[in-house]
């Protein structure tokens, strides 16, 4: 009856969409009877019924063959397509969740570090198993170390707010050898019965909070359960005053903890894994930075990618 | 790994067809044609000194003293393939043509230099022979790549001598890594030990026994990504009297 009502007040064109495989442009699926205001996410799902083995975090359906894939907010009917759409398909693989990548790459260093804390066997010289270390600082760098994969887990239960929700699945082996393997490493020196402690240590719990609230910040700007992307200003807590001068603070104040870390420790494979992981920051910041410049007309000029003034 | 950098070719290339997208401008062109000129001419040396050394000395014992200046020189000289990709005007990874030059940079410098005892071995024969052939017919290609005037022989070859060479060359590398094993670990050679105020350690002959079963993955993907390559440049055998 609706329907009736509809088609009397305004003729209602309905879409027919096709999709194609990108590379070999066979025919794929054919959807007639499309709503004009159908998104690709739900053409997506059209998609996944007739073929279950793509489910829609797989589909990558762009209007070109080689362009870039289109958003699954995006609105058939604003899209420069025909009342007959032809879409292109390509399969990203299989998919795993951000959330589900996190959690394993970040228990991970937990587990591993408190294993060569407690010197479980075969580690160490057996005379040395589920000892402890007589130093300080070695105590200290396992809270600290604890602490900070803690917060990560924390932060990606509750606080984190991802624009996509799924990432290859190759990436979590990869991650998980980069963050467990780093963490074995320096876990095996700072624990290690010939460890030599430094004679001072430095302010690594500065930036681990300033960490968390940039953090705090980032997700306070995103409304939940949307997608939308703002510019970050700093709040009354001054943590987020670095606002004023960087646009990834939360890259600088991991940096900051980690150089806390290594100065505390002493140790060279943490400046190693400190240097691998500012190398990296320092990419994805110039990247976030870049694009914050493009989307936002108004983007504060003085802002650098993660270091002030310098880079 | 002693083949030849299959990725470094022009013709090894996935796309069928005419490539002459971007490529080197003239004076790249030309300073490269001088580069692959002279690596030629530097291994055709270390070949020629090869060769000399057996006839004079009547054996194969000790031939790596003859040709070791060379060898070093020129062996070292391609890292600037290297800088050739970073810098665009080589179409190839930097990554994996770092690796491959960096893996023979290790080999000459950081085990047969570096350990004495396994200069006089006969798998670093094996292993030079094999690099100075490769190496020659490599270059040529290179050469005759950039002047556009590539006679088929030499494609031919630098696609079929792999398949001796390759192996040939990976195990006179690992022979003498294996034969340096003994001495590195009874030196200490490059090893760092616990305590010390940095908190690291380092020990030479684990990474040593590390390399050696790297060899295990890398060897076949390599392997066979330049039998695909044969496959797919060689197989238009009708189109051989067409110059690259």
């Amino acid at each position: 009856m609706k329907e009736t009502w509809r088609t009397a007040k305004k003729a209602v064109v309905f879409f027919e969409v096709e999709i194609l495989d990108a590379k070999t442009k066979d025919k794929l699926c054919f959807l007639d009877k499309v709503e004009p205001n159908a998104t690709i996410g739900e053409i997506k799902s059209m998609f996944h019924k007739s073929h279950p083995q793509w489910y829609p975090a797989r589909q990558s359906i762009r209007l070109d063959p080689k362009g870039k894939s289109l958003k699954d907010e995006d609105v058939l009917q604003h899209l420069p397509v025909g009342t007959t759409a032809t879409f292109y398909f390509r399969d990203l693989g299989a998919q795993i969740s951000w959330v589900t990548v996190f959690l394993t790459e970040y228990t991970g260093p937990l587990v591993i570090y408190l294993m060569f804390y407690f010197r479980v066997p075969f580690i160490y010289a057996p005379k040395y198993d589920f000892t402890t270390s007589k130093h300080w600082v070695v105590h200290l760098a396992c809270m600290c170390h604890s602490f900070h994969y803690v917060k990560r887990l924390l932060e990606t239960l509750f606080v984190h707010r991802f624009s996509h929700g799924t990432m290859p699945l190759r990436n979590i082996f990869k991650n998980c050898t980069y963050y467990w393997g780093f963490a074995a490493w320096m876990a095996y020196y700072i624990n290690h019965p010939l460890y030599t402690p430094p004679s001072k240590y430095t302010c690594t719990y500065f930036c681990q909070i300033g960490n968390f609230s940039i953090h705090v910040a980032l997700r306070n700007l995103r409304p939940p359960g949307s997608k939308t992307r703002k510019i970050p200003y700093p709040t009354k807590n001054p943590f987020t005053w670095i606002f004023l001068l960087v646009s990834c603070p939360n890259y600088t104040y991991e940096l900051g903890s980690w150089l806390g870390f290594t100065l505390m420790t002493q140790c060279l494979p943490v400046a190693f894994f400190t240097l691998v992981g500012f190398i990296q920051m320092t990419v994805w910041a110039k990247g976030k930075h870049r694009s914050y410049l493009k989307e936002f007309r108004d983007y504060p000029p003085l802002r650098s990618p993660i270091l002030p003034f310098i880079l | 790994m002693s083949a030849a950098a299959p990725g470094t070719s022009k013709a090894a290339h996935s796309e069928v067809g005419p490539k002459k997208k971007k490529g080197p401008g003239a004076l790249a062109t030309a300073y490269l044609v001088i580069y692959n000129v002279v690596m030629t001419a530097g291994w055709l040396v270390i070949a020629v000194g090869l060769v000399r050394a057996y006839l004079a000395r009547g054996s194969y014992h000790g031939l790596y003293y003859s040709i070791e200046k060379p060898l070093k020189f020129f062996q070292t000289g391609a890292i600037l393939e290297i800088l050739h990709c970073a810098v665009g005007i080589v179409p190839s990874s930097v990554v994996l043509t770092g690796f491959q030059v960096m893996s023979r940079v290790f080999l000459t410098w950081a085990v047969t230099h570096s350990v004495r005892e396994v200069q006089s071995e006969d798998s670093v024969l094996l292993f030079v022979t094999a690099w100075t052939i490769t190496e020659i017919i490599r270059y040529s290609f290179y050469t005759f790549s950039l002047l556009n005037h590539l006679p088929y022989l030499i494609k031919w070859a630098r696609y079929t001598f792999f398949i001796v060479l390759y192996p040939m060359g990976v195990t006179g590398e690992l022979l003498t890594i294996y034969a340096a094993l003994p001495y590195v670990q009874k030196t200490g050679l490059y090893s760092v030990t616990l305590p010390n105020k940095y908190n690291f350690s380092f020990d030479y002959y684990t990474f040593l026994i590390l390399v050696m079963i790297s060899y295990i993955p890398l060897f076949p993907q390599l392997y066979f990504h330049m039998i695909r390559q044969r496959k797919k440049v060689l197989g238009h055998i009708e189109d051989y009297s067409k110059v690259e």
